[in-house]
């Protein structure tokens, strides 16, 4: 278990790579989640602005929390991963770089075409309403720079195995390459939607825009996108927490088996997110409806082994009987608290996801607060919670310098951990009631309304505790780079098996077999719902502005 | 492979667990016929005044000759039109929607009329609504009817919050 120390360690090298990428992810989350407090006031009166700003604040709310906190935060954290894991630098690290630069300038170009009020389109920009061409230019950037974090992570892989032969490949670099051939199929959606049709539409250059080829396209990128945040979260709870929990892993190989169910099953089911649209015949949903529910077998193994993993950390602490090791786990170790809170909020969430998933209970959901509070639950509070706990090991080893303070470490959890909780209850149950989503003030019946704006107050309790948990996150992390106190040991130490992995099946340490499932797959669930649009009579629609 | 027989056992269970859900799904479709709204049915978004079905003067309820309640609605930024409709309780009811822009939603709370509305396409909604759940959430009116909301559901420009109709409920 003991890792001979320092140099046999990648780290080092890629510092500035890892830390550049997520101080740009984390500095932009904190300022959106700023944006999120204000759109909490702005449609319980607190303040009134006006509606176009609660838009125009939303969408940049949005656009942050969802595309640009995410990619920078996974494509730093996974440098260091591959980094610490295969135990030298990364090589084209002057790729890293021109990705990252590229990813930049395309968020704040999509930021300032936000911000001036061009783009108030929601982050899910859905056509035929066009935004400025900036828009869309920035968000193109940042995908495609996220491309180069793709490429080296997957030759990463290659080389090390072809100079490695018959060693696995170590799980967190494993769940970080599925995670970016994850991601390069993804993308093929809504790529293809801005390059060939939003982006001609808002040039001018073609007056009209398919809306349903659209919807399909961007449904293919939706779903698995999801996936793609959530990841990075899994290798922050398989090979991160049991470690710092002092615990050991309790299986390697189903970390191995999640991850591919992961890639191969969030891929094809994407469907669902247009389950009330007319365009697509109902065989089709519900062909994608039961692959839904298959992808919710990843994280029932996951919420099991980790939580394995954690329970040999409490009884090697000296935790007794059935619930003792709880009581022992180190719940004042922020790397720890972080996973085990982000591993609760699975349970929540996870039950949530399945309901809208039930095909007919999703109509009734559809488009209600219960969506928004569904996926702040999944997003705020397993994924983004699970990179505040990738975050809390990584400074120190990045840095050198200890964590500026463990004691405001695990209040920012905490605080984040209860606001979630106080924001989506109410938010869940206001959804249930039927309360809209996406609504700037309610306007309506007061009969109906006063139903669901009792329930305001917690809610905005709830935001207010998360925005400044977010606030003293990036406090926390920033004090650290100045911190005195010196990190001894420069490592990151992965989380071990009992006993060691010496030997995996060769689909189990490699992803050719699963790409060409993948593209089968794909055929199968997509061929029709997309080329449809190229064999019936289609109507395109007239682009409009928002206003 | 080092799998704990622990693990194994889960595993199983979860695979039962999904295939359940899985199986319920397939039931409610096949023997209740239960499915979201699909209705592959293009229409010219840009011509809908020049169409027989939703010109102006064809909106709103219909009681056709074997009997169905159809409601024929156009939403148009920020307008549901007609703007208030009135619908039988616990008789069999068809929605058609058309949208004559962008992209809205339809929802009528306490039901399950709900649906996109895509340019280019005629959404449509089989449904029966129930009078005890409307009547739990909306406004009562003299006649012993029921007014509930009718909104848009999906972000559709900066007045999206006031696209909004009503329709009112009647005993059956
Ligand atoms: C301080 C914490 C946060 C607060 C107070 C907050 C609050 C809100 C509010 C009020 C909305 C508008 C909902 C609507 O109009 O339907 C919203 C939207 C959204 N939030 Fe958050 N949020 C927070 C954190 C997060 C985080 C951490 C994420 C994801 C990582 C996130 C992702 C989103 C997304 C993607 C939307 C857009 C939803 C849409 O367009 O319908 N939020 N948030
Ligand atoms: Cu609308
Ligand atoms: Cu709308």
């Amino acid at each position: 278990m003991s890792d001979t120390a320092a140099p046999r360690d990648g780290l080092s090298g890629v510092r500035g790579l890892a830390l550049a990428h997520m101080w740009v992810g984390f500095a932009l989350f904190a300022v959106a989640s700023l944006l999120g407090v204000y759109q909490l006031f702005e449609r319980d009166h607190v303040v009134r602005i006006s509606a176009e700003l609660y838009y125009q604040s939303t969408t940049l709310h949005g656009v942050v929390q969802a595309f640009v906190l995410t990619t920078f935060f996974i494509a730093g954290f996974g440098y260091a991963i591959t980094a610490a894991s295969l135990r030298r630098p990364i090589r084209r690290k002057g790729l890293a770089w021109l990705g990252f630069w590229t990813m930049l300038v395309g968020s704040l170009v999509a930021a300032v075409s936000i911000a001036a009020g061009k783009a108030t389109v929601l982050y899910t920009f859905y056509p035929p309403m066009v935004a400025h061409w900036t828009f869309y230019v920035g968000a193109a950037l940042l995908l495609v720079g996220s491309l180069a974090w793709t490429a080296i992570t997957i030759a990463e892989t290659v080389s090390w195995k072809r100079e490695n032969p018959g060693r696995p490949v170590p799980l967190a670099q494993f769940g970080m390459t599925a995670n970016a051939i994850l991601w390069a199929w993804t993308l093929v959606g809504v790529v293809v939607e801005v390059v060939f049709q939003l982006l001609p539409l808002s040039l001018g250059l073609t007056p009209t825009i398919d809306v349903g080829l659209a919807r399909a396209l961007f449904s293919w990128t939706l779903h698995p996108i999801v996936y793609f945040w959530l990841i990075p979260a899994y290798v922050v709870l398989y090979s991160i927490v049991p470690r710092a929990a002092g615990g050991y892993l309790f299986s390697d190989e189903v970390g191995r088996i999640a991850f591919v169910m992961l890639l191969v099953i969030s891929l094809p089911i994407g469907l669902h997110h247009v389950f009330v649209d007319p365009e697509q015949a109902a065989g089709w949903k519900l062909m994608h409806a039961l692959g839904t529910f298959m992808v919710a077998l990843p994280t029932l193994l996951t919420g099991f082994t980790i939580a394995a993993s954690l329970e040999t950390a409490g009884r090697l602490r000296g935790g007794k009987g059935l619930f003792g090791w709880i009581g022992r786990l180190p719940w004042n170790e922020p790397v720890a608290l972080g996973g085990i809170l982000a591993l609760v909020a699975l349970l929540p969430g996870g039950f949530g996801g399945l309901v809208n998933a039930s095909y007919a209970m999703d109509v009734m959901v559809h488009n209600t607060a219960w969506i928004t509070a569904h996926f702040h639950l999944i997003l705020g509070g397993t994924v983004v919670t699970a990179y505040f706990a990738g975050a809390y090991a990584l400074w120190p080893k990045l840095t050198g310098r200890r964590l500026s303070s463990r004691g405001l470490a695990n209040a920012q959890l905490w605080m984040w951990f209860v606001g979630l909780l106080v924001l989506t209850v109410p938010w869940h149950w206001q959804g249930l009631l039927g309360m809209p989503r996406r609504v700037a003030y309610m306007p309506y019946d007061p009969a109906i309304v006063d139903r669901w704006t009792k329930w305001n107050p917690p809610m905005i309790v709830g935001g207010a505790l998360m925005g400044l948990s977010s606030l003293l996150f990036v406090w926390v992390l920033f004090r650290t780079h100045g911190n005195p106190e010196r990190e001894t040991d420069p490592a990151l130490h992965l989380s071990e098996t009992v006993e060691p992995v010496v030997h995996v099946p060769a689909p189990l340490n490699g992803f050719a077999v699963w790409n060409w499932l993948l593209v089968v797959l794909m055929a199968a669930s997509w061929a029709y719902p997309i080329g449809q649009f190229f064999s019936m009579t289609v109507h395109k629609a007239l682009a409009w502005g928002f206003r | 492979m080092a799998i704990h027989p622990l693990e194994r056992r889960w595993f199983v269970v979860s695979i039962l667990l999904v295939l359940v859900m899985g199986l319920f799904v397939l039931y409610t479709a096949w023997a209740a016929g239960i499915h979201p709204p699909s209705n592959v049915e293009a229409i010219d978004s840009t011509r809908l005044h020049l169409t027989p079905e939703f010109a102006e003067d064809h909106l709103g309820v219909e009681r056709t000759k074997d009997g169905t309640v159809v409601a024929r609605i156009v939403m148009a930024r920020y307008m549901v039109h007609p703007q208030e409709i009135t619908l039988p309780a616990d008789t069999p009811i068809v929605i058609r929607a058309a949208s004559a822009d962008v992209l809205h939603g339809l929802h009528v709370a306490g039901t399950n009329i709900g649906t996109q509305v895509v340019p280019g396409y005629v959404s449509e909604v089989r449904t029966t609504i129930r009078f005890d759940r409307v009547a739990a959430i909306g406004t009562a009116n003299p006649d012993g009817s029921v007014t509930v909301p009718l909104f848009c559901n999906e972000y559709c420009g900066l007045g999206h919050q006031s696209m909004w109709g009503r329709v009112r409920v009647t005993k059956p």
